[in-house]
């Protein structure tokens, strides 16, 4: 008899009558052990917002230096030679694998969810968040290990005034900034003449099918508060649906191509879209040389990536060693003359300008443009255009994804 | 030796039984249940018998619905356009070669189903090899694009379910008896006589099992309304898995999964029905 043989295949397909049916004691069983299974919901694991020094005590004391770590990142985040983490492997002797795993907090959130809450290692020590909803969540749900601030004193020494003891995270209790960056529009001079300058021209039906937004229902709902003229940290229910409203406009006349994450980055290089919401080092790391960034003068968001250890991480003492290291501004300063956003670390300027002076043809060109660049470090006047993610709590995030998560779903 | 051969039959049944009852009715169940709560991770979710669920995740995605059944149509269409003759060439055509072209046709699901997905990507953007010239000499008008539109995301569709319709397709095609088709011709029967009275009923039963393999995976799929589609292509998948792994809103996700496997049991009852495997297989001899 062969795989094909009919009557092989009519035995697979075709009901057994006399045998298949359930009995009627089965079926009570079978119910029986569907409610019981069924009654049980899953526990809340918020877990506590502060953390005494007996908690990180607890945290640390069994941990001990293992001279490996793994760090998982976004795209654009380190020299393509990877040359910050070579120097930090020389200096500490500490292996590093590096990974660019994340590309948007959310569905990245939704990976590691389920291994945290098991309490179950996610291959990663160390981990670059944004200060939106999903870092919230990994504190409240106490994902994070507390850290311990015995271990930063370079963070202590040379973090500027504006990245310590952050709003998200109050007394630095559980991250430390990696880079801030600015949310605006990159467009493609290569196809678009006009000067934009605004967010409504995200707006403009005669770039129809040429506009890239992005996917993170923040980064989404925050420009269409801007539009409005509304500041998203004091924005209430009321400024979200007119503002979900408008969003909902422009993507039903057609206007947006696609809602991005961080592969708007290829889509604006090669022309797919002309002008998108992007992230301000990323345009000058990632993107084709006709990419321009601009802050909009309807405002931009400032945000900050913060590095943090996974409770569950495997090499903890070793990620706190990468992150004070990276205070250093002798450290801190290749990275940053790479990845073009916003360091923590402000003695990092005169490093850069002191290279620049230095350096000769193109290298000078770049390095003092960066050094003197408003985007790698903004003016006071330029952190006044710039707004804040709001710090949603429980009920309002509810609401708030309810109100913006279907948009870029076409509902 | 016949007590102990009373059980063999259970044994034999154990391993795979416990497998689907570990991975596949427990987790059902506890979807049910999840589809019927109420809560948020920090709080925890709560039975609460909120029926809501259902309805309201129906009436803010109702359409994702129609739309990937659509998609899912009409990719298993083409898939069964395409896969027909392929199949019926190498079955009756391939001669001693016939496992080397099967094997060409599989080539490409080697390379694993997202790369394939994202190099079309690559290869389709509006100013790259295939539209960039197309474009230029005048043969597309300006603002034509495959990405991120509906036809991107079918043809993604076709291509990458395309195995599991040329496979059973070309499996009933070749254990066909080529002396029944020289007895149809022996009995003056025209080409297509002895296509359409011997060869096709006898290898309905193939594309019945194509058509299902197909439809169903590729109605709930989401990698390529993710890759090639925008924002007017999201499928049912895009949203339970957005709702799932982005706002960590299981009972939604739960809901909607239910949803869309009761409308697929439901399709393939009455397809299996209208088609019947018993006619199919009657007809099969």
């Amino acid at each position: 008899m062969t795989i094909t043989d009919p009557a092989f295949l009519r035995g697979l397909v075709r009901p057994r009558m006399a045998r298949s049916t359930v009995s009627r004691r089965q079926a009570v069983q079978l119910l029986g052990a569907g409610l019981a299974l069924a009654a049980c919901g899953i526990e809340g694991q918020g877990g506590q917002e502060k953390v005494s020094q007996t908690d990180v005590q607890r945290y640390w004391s069994s941990k001990a230096r293992t001279g490996r770590l793994s760090w998982a990142n976004w795209p654009g985040y380190m020299q393509d030679d990877h040359e910050t983490i070579k120097a930090f492997e020389k200096a500490t002797g500490i292996k590093v694998s590096y990974k660019e795993v994340i590309q948007e907090t959310g569905p990245w959130f939704g990976k590691i969810q389920a291994p945290l809450a098991a309490g179950q290692s996610i291959g990663f020590d160390l981990m670059v968040m944004t200060n939106g909803i999903q870092l919230e969540k990994c504190r409240q749900l106490g994902y994070l290990a507390p850290l311990d601030r015995s271990r930063l004193g370079n963070f202590a020494a040379h973090a500027g005034p504006g990245f310590k003891n952050p709003p998200w995270d109050p007394g630095n209790s559980f991250t430390v900034p990696y880079q801030s960056g600015i949310t605006g529009i990159a467009y493609n001079t290569r196809y678009v003449k006009d000067e934009i300058t605004s967010i409504a021209q995200l707006f403009d039906p005669a770039y129809s099918g040429k506009i890239g937004m992005m996917g993170d229902s923040q980064e989404l709902g925050n420009f269409g508060m801007f539009l409005l003229g509304v500041d998203p940290e004091k924005s209430t229910p009321a400024d979200w649906e007119r503002a979900a409203a408008k969003l909902r406009e422009q993507r039903d006349k057609g206007i947006v191509r696609k809602y991005y994450n961080q592969d708007y980055v290829d889509a604006v290089s090669k022309g797919d879209v002309w002008l998108t919401m992007a992230w301000s080092g990323d345009v000058y790391s990632l993107t084709s040389p006709d990419v321009r960034f601009v802050v909009p003068k309807e405002g931009g968001t400032l945000w900050t990536d913060n590095m943090c250890i996974p409770k569950t991480a495997e090499n903890p003492v070793d990620a706190m060693t990468l992150m004070d290291w990276l205070y250093m501004p002798a450290n801190n300063a290749p990275l940053t003359e790479f990845v073009n956003y916003i360091t923590p670390v402000p003695a990092t300027k005169q490093i850069v300008a002191a290279d620049a002076a230095k350096a000769t043809g193109n290298d000078r060109r770049d390095l003092t443009r960066l050094s003197t660049s408003p985007l790698v470090f903004p003016s006071e006047t330029d952190l006044a255009r710039l707004r804040y993610y709001r710090r949603l709590t429980q009920a309002e995030e509810t609401k708030y994804q309810g109100v913006f998560g279907p948009i870029t779903k076409g509902s | 030796m016949a007590r102990r051969g009373r059980f063999t039959p259970y044994l034999m049944i154990l391993p795979s039984g416990l497998w689907l009852t570990a991975l596949f009715v427990i987790p059902l169940v506890v979807m049910v249940s999840l589809s019927l709560q109420t809560g948020n991770l920090i709080d925890g979710f709560r039975q609460t018998l909120h029926w809501q669920n259902y309805t309201e995740s129906l009436d803010t995605y109702g359409d994702k619905f129609v739309r990937s059944l659509w998609y899912g149509l009409l990719a298993t269409v083409a898939c069964l356009v395409l896969s027909y003759p392929a199949a019926y060439w190498i079955a009756f055509r391939g001669g001693h070669t016939k496992s080397t072209y099967l094997f060409l046709l599989l080539l490409p699901y080697f390379v694993p189903f997202v790369l394939r997905t994202v190099s079309w990507k690559l290869v389709l953007t509006d100013n790259g090899q295939i539209l960039g010239p197309l474009r230029d000499h005048g043969l597309v008008p300006a603002g034509f694009h495959v990405l991120d539109t509906g036809f991107a995301v079918v043809s993604g569709l076709a291509y990458n379910f395309l195995p599991f319709m040329v496979l059973p397709i070309y499996v009933a095609l070749e254990r066909i008896d080529p002396r029944l088709v020289e007895a149809a011709y022996d009995l003056y029967a025209s080409r297509t006589q002895v296509f359409g009275r011997v060869l096709l009923p006898l290898s309905l039963p193939g594309v019945f099992a194509g058509v299902v393999m197909t439809f169903v995976p590729a109605s709930a799929d989401y990698v390529n309304a993710e890759v090639l589609g925008g924002p007017r292509n999201t499928m049912i998948g895009n949203v339970i898995q957005s709702e799932y792994f982005g706002n960590s809103a299981y009972p939604v996700a739960s809901a909607l999964s239910f949803v869309l496997m009761a409308i697929l049991l439901l399709g393939i009852v009455i397809y299996a029905r209208a088609l019947g495997t018993r006619g199919v297989l009657e007809a099969a001899g």
